[in-house]
């Protein structure tokens, strides 16, 4: 008997009133979130465990999902961080020599609902078209009762307008001290001076300490709530403004603590981040149809002409038409022209809107990390 | 930067004759790139030896040669076109071995031209495995390790450092002809020597191997500044040791993790840029240990190929287009994606379901040739399945290769854990029964090495099959969920069928009573994210569908399935006119096809495409969905034929040839019938069922006699027999086929075979070609080279031919193209048969009129007349088209090469010129028959059968006025000796020494003619005929072919070749 077919119903209800049936795995019950797609074929184990999906409900575009299990490294923070997860083909077998466990219960230990054998292309077309929305999925009993599954995604809260920093940032601050794996990211350059960089967290992914940590960076992750001040007393050479869930102008603490740092250390932004960081220039943010979800998504460097292959998470954008106040576009994408990064120079800040720590994804984009060494080494001059 | 306004002319070159390595997948990319460098407003003069190719359709290129792929012959053309640029990456190794040569004797700075696209050094550099991997070592890549060699000796010395196993592979060899594996020092001699013969350059690599390492292939692109994009992970099935063109390949890849793909994606870029491709597309192939990841580089090459053919129809990312772009200066992100429009081919593909290529061999007619798969590629054509999951994709790429399997695990075939360890056409199907007899998924990993996770697929499907159709299940009581599951894994009508014991239509019949259908889903680049505008499609059993059929009239044309030989590529430029024909008639033209390295699968040949099988249960899906007012199946060779009834009895509106018609002139005894009525002579012939009957048949008849199953292509297990003996042992040979008709025909000896292309509209048939054999009947048509205009048969027999080609169309009734076999005995012709379809031959024959016979037929069938078409004269051709058939021999070593009424060829090529001796020696030399342009290069051998001997005379007389040696066993140096000939006698193999195998080895023979009694395998024959080939030496085997021989090398001695475009000669230009 195998994965599929020997699991109770699940069904997925979006707000519009639209359902989706399939077949449960992982934990039992009913959860609510934003039901969002990611294209990326490959790092589902990296998805599920990236903070800046919380709240969530993603659905996988790629059929077979759970092929090469769950291993021990491939892990963006300590948990499962998505609401809920959606798939096509749960594979009734895991096939990997760094495999440990498989999906299915990964999810039931975590209390996480899953849904297999689900139209997930259909659903995906849905999305584009209506928009990305509030959705609830159920496994077992619940699933019996559409209705009232779509009563709770209508009565679930919306993504607009909500900060989620405070639930993924950590307790209290602490030193990373962990490496990528050389295997897969080969030996990097990195610098003997071991600077000290304050890293916020707003629900930041591993990979991103890893890259500062291979290039010799002393990294202190601090809180969301750690105050300009507090950071400033500790003397960084620099500071890194994490990627992160919800609504980039909701988080308000944030941006304060961002123009208190602004002209006084150089500051490196990723994703939520770079959102921030442009809220605190003065810069709007808004919330994008369905956002970009994907390791496919073409970036260009301005400064270089290059394009890069880029890892994407994101539901926000840096809306286009606003005063960006002395910064200026460094990258844009070239499937929408959304800006994709920025860079103030007297400000010695930059950040872009897309992953350069990939994971899962491409790793085009690594050389920004270089530059931030650069930058807080003071090895830096501005190009183009 | 854009595109480059510094060259006006670009010279491309095409792959040449459809070989095993190389096949149809090199029409598609060369025709992509004329079509977009045209339309960027480049000059394109395009050579390719190949007339059935679309690409040398004149409105591709402005000036179109069909002329021998040689330095000397294509510096010709640069002289007469003088081109600014050469593009070598559309044409397969063959355009970059012929690159490599015109670089290296100067050619292109003489003539300043250009190499685009990629550079001299690059190629070298990728295409000599030692420095291959030199270069990955410096960037810290890893290969297996491995010494170059230059002969025996230094070989078995090699392997001892190495360690056994090892790998032989030639350097610059297609498809790894002449690799293989050697287990032990006796295997390596024998596999060395091969390989060192092969190689161009006398060098084979001994190599480490990586056996039952996991196999992936990344399709890549590069443009001018460097961007970079894999454009598809293929990951092969079989596991390292069995050639990628001979594995069973998925796409996207599904066992590794999002590092270990990045980390295969970081090398393949660091490959790229160390080999320094200029620009376009290359693959990269990587072995990956499945213990602990290792990662060892395999190769690369820098140039489009049959798996980039392969990927372009998996993702709809056009990679042979684009990489014409990038070479013209364009960069990556200058170019819009066709698909959704509005955004650049900057981006990597993300697919939202699994495509399955399996490939398909025709070992049946190669006796004698190993088929075990391994370094070597084999295969003859591939089919492309997709689906949402991996079985689903699986289930219809089985059912695509047209073999009668209908699904996995429909045919119990025998297995075991030692036969599962070989690697054979026969292992999936003996997967499946493996799994239907309960092995267990971890015997089968460790007998095959497949990777877990797709055996685990494997059995989930016999699973849920078992689960919803336990033994003794009934069509009454399946019920819509089960039927549905089953549909989810694939399996088909036939196959489901087949387990409920009903018959196929009304499986179907209660399958849409249950309403389950499948919609179909959009192939788009971008798993949906973005919309898309192109409508290519496939069928699934998933939510929604996405087909939006419009209300235009329409028209569906059936393609042809995979490439096999005796259906080939001369079938898919059919469907293409036909597209191109009925597109121009206002009609919405729907593509149904299953192979990927076709022109007809390419997105935008036809007005839509289905990537489906074609088989009833797919076709009629997509009938119910479109709704044509129509459906062509004369177009796609014999598989689309074999449906037809089906698709008619379904409801479809077959146009065209009717559905009786066709079984009129399959059915051999309502032919024979009508033959009669109408006093065409056939050859004295019977039907038999019994052992009894056809011994007795032969004896009225009269040996020699030509025996076959019914309902054949390509003449299949067809055979002449002498005697009752040998007709008794071909009835043992093919046991199965009795109580099936067999057919025993009297076989007419010597006698001249002609095939006529014509057209009939029902009230009229005009003839297109009437094409004169070289090889008398008996060697299959499709075997045999042939010359348009005849050019030794009488007019007055020709006469008769047009007469009867008239007759036979009305009386058929055909409505479109057939085709008809005569043959010339004793001043009485002969109808062999006939075939109400488009022919092998047709590309031919408009190659050399000028007439897109085509074309008209789709016309024709879409309701216009001859006249109105205007096509009422039978064409005249000026100058001599002679066709040449290219034979796989040296792929299976061993195998007798003397022709026969079996097809054996895989492609062919044509020469054309004033003469017949010079069109002739063009041909023999596209085909890379090395006929000997003198007497210096060589002595001739002869060795006839009695009967031959008066014939050979004057062959002989004419060799010896040319001042050539003669060499000759006893019989027949006696007999030339006795009409005064001086001839030097050599032995016997088994005679001792000096005999002609030593001959033909220490290069003393330039050309062999050598026509064994028919059918008895001559111990010496065979030998001297298998050194011969492996020498590449010429050999002859009929003495209507040697005597045409000698016509092309007096020819030769006389005056130079010359070259002409298509255009220039059909007055065009
Ligand atoms: N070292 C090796 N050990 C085992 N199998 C190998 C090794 N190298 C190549 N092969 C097998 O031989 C096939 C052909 O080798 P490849 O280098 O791709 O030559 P080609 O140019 O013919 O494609 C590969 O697809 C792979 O399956
Ligand atoms: N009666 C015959 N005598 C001599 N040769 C024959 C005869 N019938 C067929 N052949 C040879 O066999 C070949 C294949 O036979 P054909 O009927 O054309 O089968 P296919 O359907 O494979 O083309 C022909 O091209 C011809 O050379
Ligand atoms: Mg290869
Ligand atoms: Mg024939």
């Amino acid at each position: 008997m195998t994965a599929q077919h020997s699991q109770q119903p699940a069904l997925l209800a979006l707000e519009d009133g639209r359902t989706f049936p399939g077949v449960g795995f992982g934990a039992h019950g009913i959860t609510t979130g934003e039901i969002v797609f990611n294209t990326s074929m490959t790092g589902y184990q990296e998805i599920l465990t990236d903070p800046s999906y919380h709240r969530q409900i993603v659905t996988m575009t790629v059929p077979h999902v759970g092929n090469t299990g769950i291993n021990a490294e491939d892990t963006e923070s300590d948990k499962i961080w998505v609401a809920g997860f959606v798939v096509r083909a749960l594979s009734p077998i895991i096939s990997n020599w760094r495999a440990q466990r498989n999906l299915d219960g990964y999810l039931r230990e975590q209390a996480i609902i899953g849904i297999s054998e689900a139209p997930t292309r259909a659903i995906v077309r849905h999305i584009r078209e209506r928009g990305a929305m509030r959705a609830a999925l159920a496994h077992g009993e619940a699933a019996r009762d559409p209705d009232a599954l779509v009563e709770a995604a209508r009565s679930s809260p919306d993504m607009s307008g909500w900060n989620l920093v405070d639930d993924v940032t950590c307790a209290e601050s602490y030193p990373w001290t962990g490496r990528s794996n050389p295997d897969f990211y080969g030996e990097v350059a990195h610098t003997d001076a071991a600077p000290l960089i304050v890293a916020y967290d707003t629900g930041i992914k591993q990979n991103i300490l890893r890259m500062l940590t291979d290039r010799g960076l002393r990294v202190l992750v601090v809180p969301a709530s750690t105050s300009a001040s507090e950071v400033m007393a500790l003397a960084p050479a620099g500071v890194f403004l994490s990627n992160g869930p919800g609504d980039p102008a909701a988080t308000t603490h944030m941006i304060d603590n961002v123009r208190g740092l602004l002209g006084k250390t150089p500051v490196f932004g990723i994703c939520l981040g770079h959102q921030i960081l442009a809220l605190a220039l003065g810069a709007r943010t808004e919330k994008m149809r369905f956002g970009h979800r994907g390791g496919n998504q073409p970036v260009k460097n301005l400064l270089t002409g290059a394009v890069e292959i880029s890892a994407h998470n994101h539901g926000f954008a840096v809306s286009a038409d606003s005063e960006l106040h002395g910064a200026e576009v460094t990258h844009i994408n070239l499937n929408d022209g959304t800006i994709e990064g920025l860079r103030h120079t007297e400000m010695g800040a930059f950040s872009v809107q897309y992953h350069p720590e990939a994971s899962p994804g491409p790793h085009d984009s690594l050389y920004l990390f270089d530059e931030f060494v650069a930058r807080v080494t003071g090895a830096h001059q501005t190009k183009g | 930067m854009p595109k480059r306004t510094d060259i006006q002319t670009i010279l491309i070159i095409g792959s040449g004759p459809i070989v095993i390595g190389q096949g149809c997948e090199f029409d598609y990319s060369g025709v992509q790139a004329c079509k977009v460098l045209r339309a960027q407003g480049y000059r394109v003069v395009l050579v390719n030896s190949n007339p059935a190719t679309i690409m040398t359709d004149t409105e591709f290129a402005d000036a179109t040669y069909i002329e021998p792929l040689t330095p000397e012959i294509v510096e010709q053309i640069i002289a007469a076109e003088r081109p600014d640029a050469l593009l070598p990456t559309v044409g397969g190794q063959t355009a970059l071995n012929l690159a490599i040569a015109l670089s290296d004797n100067g050619a292109l700075a003489r003539h300043g031209v250009e190499l685009i696209g990629a550079k001299v050094e690059s190629i070298n550099l990728a295409e000599d495995r030692q420095l291959f991997k030199n270069a990955m070592i410096e960037i810290g890549l890893r290969c297996p390790i491995s010494e170059v060699v230059g002969t025996i000796d230094a070989a078995l010395d090699a392997a001892d450092r190495i360690g056994y196993p090892v790998l032989v592979r030639p350097s610059f060899t297609l498809g790894g002809s002449g690799g293989g594996i050697a287990y032990t020092p006796d295997s390596l001699r024998t596999i060395a020597e091969r390989g060192l013969k092969l190689s161009p350059v006398h060098e084979v690599l001994i190599e480490m191997s990586v056996l039952g390492w996991k196999e992936y292939e990344l399709e890549v692109m590069r443009d001018a500044v460097g961007n970079f994009v894999v454009v598809c992970t293929i990951e092969n099935l079989d596991p390292m040791g069995v050639h990628t063109g001979d594995s069973i390949t998925v796409a996207p890849a599904q066992t590794l993790t999002d590092k270990e793909l990045q980390r295969l994606r970081n090398a393949s870029k660091k490959v790229i840029d160390r080999i320094g491709l200029a620009t376009g597309g290359a693959n990269v192939q990587f072995a990956v240990n499945p213990a602990d990841g290792e990662v060892y580089v395999i190769e690369m090459n820098p140039r489009v190929s049959r798996s980039s053919a392969l990927a372009s129809k998996a993702t709809g990312f056009p990679i042979a287009k684009i990489a014409a772009l990038l070479a013209v200066g364009y960069h990556l992100d200058e170019i819009p994606n066709d698909i959704t429009r509005v955004t650049p081919a900057s981006f990597e593909p993300s697919l939202d379901y699994v495509v399955v290529k399996i490939p398909r061999w025709d070992f049946d007619k190669f006796p004698g040739a190993d088929r075990t798969l391994g370094p070597q590629m084999k295969a003859i054509g591939e089919v492309m399945g997709i689906g949402r999951t991996f079985p689903e994709a699986l289930q219809k790429a089985i059912r695509s290769l047209d073999i009668g399997m209908v699904g996995f695990g429909a045919k119990t075939v025998a297995t075991n854990a030692d036969l599962l360890h070989v690697p054979t056409a026969q292992r999936l199907f003996q997967v499946a029964s493996a799994l239907e007899a309960g092995m267990s998924a971890d015997a089968i990993i460790a007998a095959t090495a497949f990777d877990p996770w797709f055996v685990g697929q494997l059995s989930d499907m016999v699973q849920a099959r078992q689960q919803a159709l336990p033994d003794g299940s009934t069509l009454e009581a399946l019920d819509a969920d089960r039927l549905r599951m089953l549909k989810r894994y694939g399996y088909g009508d036939a196959h489901i069928a087949r387990l409920l014991d009903v018959s196929e239509p009304t499986l179907r019949a209660r399958r849409i009573a249950l309403g389950v259908v499948p919609n179909f889903y959009r192939v788009d680049t971008c798993a949906a994210e973005f919309e898309a505008f192109t409508p290519y499609l496939y069928s699934t059993y998933d939510q929604e569908d996405e087909s939006a059929p419009t209300d235009r009239k329409k028209v569906i044309i059936l393609g042809g399935g995979p490439n096999r030989i005796g259906q080939g590529i001369e079938f898919d430029y059919c469907c293409v006119h036909a597209c191109f024909a009925l597109h121009e008639m206002g009609y919405e033209t729907i593509m149904v096809n299953c192979n990927p390295e076709t022109v007809s699968t390419d997105y935008d040949t036809a007005d839509r495409l289905y990537f489906e099988p074609i088989t009833a249960e797919d076709v009629l899906n997509i009938i119910d969905k479109e709704k044509p007012d129509g459906v062509l199946v004369q177009f796609g060779g014999q598989t689309p034929l074999n449906i037809a009834r089906a698709l008619a009895d379904g409801g479809a509106v077959i146009w065209g040839t009717s559905v009786e018609t066709i079984d009129l002139a399959e059915d051999r005894e309502r032919f024979h019938a009508l033959m009669t009525e109408l006093e065409i002579p056939q050859p004295d012939g019977a039907t038999v069922l019994t052992r009894e009957t056809a011994l007795a048949a032969a004896d009225r008849i009269g040996y020699p006699v030509l025996v076959r199953p019914s309902y054949v292509l390509g003449g299949r297990d067809m055979a002449i027999v002498f005697d009752p003996a040998m007709l008794g042992a071909w009835l043992d040979k093919h046991a199965e086929q009795l109580g099936r008709p067999v057919l025993v025909d009297q076989f007419l000896d010597d006698a001249y075979e002609v095939d006529v292309d014509a057209l009939c509209d029902g009230d009229r048939v005009t003839i297109g070609g009437i094409m004169e054999h070289i090889e008398e009947a008996g060697v299959h048509s499709g075997d045999s080279a042939c010359v348009l205009p005849v050019y030794k048969i009488s007019a007055y027999h020709v006469e008769i031919i047009r007469e009867y080609t008239e007759r036979i169309g009305l009386a058929l009734g055909v409505r479109g193209l057939f085709n008809i076999q005569f043959a010339i005995k004793d001043e009485v012709v002969y109808v062999l048969e006939v075939n109400p379809r488009a022919s092998r031959t047709v590309p031919f024959v408009g190659k050399a009129t000028g007439v897109p016979l085509a074309r008209y037929a789709a016309q024709i069938a879409a309701g216009r007349t001859l006249a109105e078409i205007g096509f009422i004269e039978e064409p005249r051709v000026d100058g001599f088209f002679v066709k040449e058939a290219v034979m796989p021999f040296h792929k299976f070593p061993g195998v007798d090469v003397q022709l026969g009424p079996e097809m054996r060829s895989t492609g062919e090529v044509m020469g054309h010129a004033a003469s017949f001796g010079h069109a002739f020696a063009k041909a023999e030399i596209a085909a890379s028959t090395l006929i000997p342009t003198g007497p210096d290069a060589g002595a001739v051998f002869i060795s006839v059968n009695p009967n031959d001997r008066n014939a050979v005379s004057k062959i002989a007389r004419d060799l010896h006025q040319m001042n050539f040696t003669l060499v000759a066993t006893n019989g027949t140096a006696e007999f030339l000796r006795s009409i005064g000939l001086p001839v030097k006698t050599l032995r016997k193999v088994s005679e001792g020494s000096p005999n002609i195998v030593e001959a033909v080895r220490a290069g003393e023979i330039s050309l062999i003619i050598n026509t064994p009694r028919g059918g008895q395998a001559h111990q010496d024959g065979d030998l001297i005929r298998g050194t011969a080939q492996l020498y590449g030496v010429p050999i002859i085997t009929t003495l209507s072919a040697a005597a045409a021989a000698v016509q092309a090398i007096k020819a030769l001695g006389s005056k130079p070749m010359q070259v002409r475009s298509l255009q220039e000669h059909h007055g065009l230009a």
